[in-house]
């Protein structure tokens, strides 16, 4: 279970998040949704570590953690235009880090990935590189890239922005059949409509006004 | 133009290939390694030394290479530094060369998007296997047509050397044309010019293929 509680983030003297908490329960799919501007993917960004809070308290079953340097342990994040890695193809970037990181031999990261691939439905295109790959098998690839690392959490920034809207549908599905494989998912999104289909848990934000708009 | 005459020629000519071709050679070994240090430097969050490799850059790239060619071998033992002609032209080439380097691939750092160091960071890679297996490959394609444009550059350049009395490609032509009063010699050396070029080009472009699998 992720807690967070009370985080403050403010760019240039500007609030940009007031006083945030949220909790993920294990397994669960929680939608973070508001019009773009209210601090959805700086709020992202501050959980899992690649923005600084500038005050918040986090913890991951009970035991506080520091974003800045556990991020990259307990979270995967699928970015919202993936940020594959160009210069490697679909198995290499899936099995990269764990062969880097956690040390794997180029044979167990393949078999590891394979079943990635084949769950994902990415058998076919494990040897091509990513700007041969449509835009729903990239986040495929930012699925399987992120799962490999198998994080306790896995985030999406804005999962339908970047597709095809009749995508949106399979992108639902695809989370809801991690929902049942176990995956916890942290979602931000604009999309409430969306949102409603997959989520567990509904947290709305909006824009902090401070007259300064 | 008989080839006899031409045959005569050629051993000079030759010679003044291989002083040509070293010069190449010892000039791109030196200044890439060197570019891509002081790329690194113009690209770091300590400004003082920005500043001081911003000045750098700005000198070799603000004043002619013949000039330095010439600082280097007639004003640098002013103060007791004696260079060989072939040290200073050498010496002077790296540090010319390294500058136009430098700032190619600090253009090519800067376009790696941050969201390749992001992705990285959540897997778990360290800055050294982010920079080594995602940056640097993606840096090297995207350098390669310019680094290509300084390399041939170079070839053309090196017969700047004349003007510390170096026997270079260029040189030798000229000695023949003037003793022997015939343009062939000039001819023989541009096509030895062309042909050097070609080898680069040829090679260049076989570079650029093996990068070309990715966009």
């Amino acid at each position: 279970m992720l807690t967070v509680r009370n985080l403050n983030k403010a760019f240039n003297g500007r609030q940009i998040l007031d006083n945030v908490s949220l909790t993920v329960n294990d397994g669960d799919v929680l939608c973070i949704v508001g019009p773009s501007g209210a601090g959805k993917t700086t709020l992202l960004r501050c959980i899992t570590g690649l923005e600084a809070a500038d005050s918040g308290e986090f913890k991951l079953n009970d035991q506080s953690f520091d974003p800045q340097t556990d991020g990259e342990r307990i979270f995967g994040v699928v970015f919202q235009d993936f940020n594959l890695f160009p210069n490697l193809s679909v198995n290499e970037n899936i099995t990269l880090a764990p062969r880097l990181v956690q040390k794997l031999s180029v044979a167990e990261a393949d078999q590891k990935a394979g079943k990635l691939e084949q769950e994902l439905g990415l058998g076919q295109v494990k040897d091509q590189y990513p700007w041969q790959l449509s835009g729903g098998q990239k986040q495929r690839v930012a699925i399987a890239r992120a799962l490999a690392m198998k994080p306790q959490i896995l985030c999406y920034d804005e999962p339908t922005s970047a597709l095809d809207p009749n995508l949106r549908d399979e992108v639902a599905k695809l989370i809801l059949k991690l929902k049942q494989g176990g995956t916890t998912q942290l979602i931000i999104t604009h999309d409430m409509e969306f949102a409603q289909k997959v989520a567990d848990q509904l947290l709305q934000v909006e824009a902090i006004n401070d007259g300064q708009d | 133009m008989s080839l006899h005459y031409i045959s005569e020629i050629l051993p000079s000519i030759f010679s003044g290939c291989g002083v040509t071709l070293s010069l190449f050679f010892w000039t791109l070994l030196g200044s890439l390694p060197l570019g891509i240090l002081v790329s690194l430097g113009l690209n770091s969050r300590f400004a003082p030394l920005r500043w001081i490799l911003n000045v750098y850059v700005w000198l070799m790239r603000g004043t002619p290479l013949l000039l330095q060619l010439i600082f280097v071998f007639y004003g640098l033992p002013i103060w007791g530094i004696v260079f060989q002609r072939y040290h200073a032209a050498v010496f002077a080439f790296i540090f010319n060369y390294a500058a136009y380097f430098a700032e190619i691939f600090r253009g090519g750092f800067q376009s790696i998007d941050d969201g390749q160091y992001e992705a990285a960071r959540l897997l778990g890679l360290s800055y050294g296997q982010t920079i080594r297996k995602i940056v640097i490959p993606q840096v090297v394609k995207i350098v390669i047509p310019s680094i290509g444009n300084e390399v041939i550059n170079l070839v053309k350049d090196s017969s700047l050397v004349y003007v510390i009395g170096l026997g270079d490609l260029l040189r030798a032509g000229n000695v023949a044309t003037a003793r022997d009063v015939t343009l062939v010699p000039l001819l023989v050396v541009a096509l030895m010019y062309l042909l050097m070029i070609a080898i680069c080009t040829w090679g260049l472009n076989r570079v650029e293929k093996r990068y070309a699998y990715f966009k």
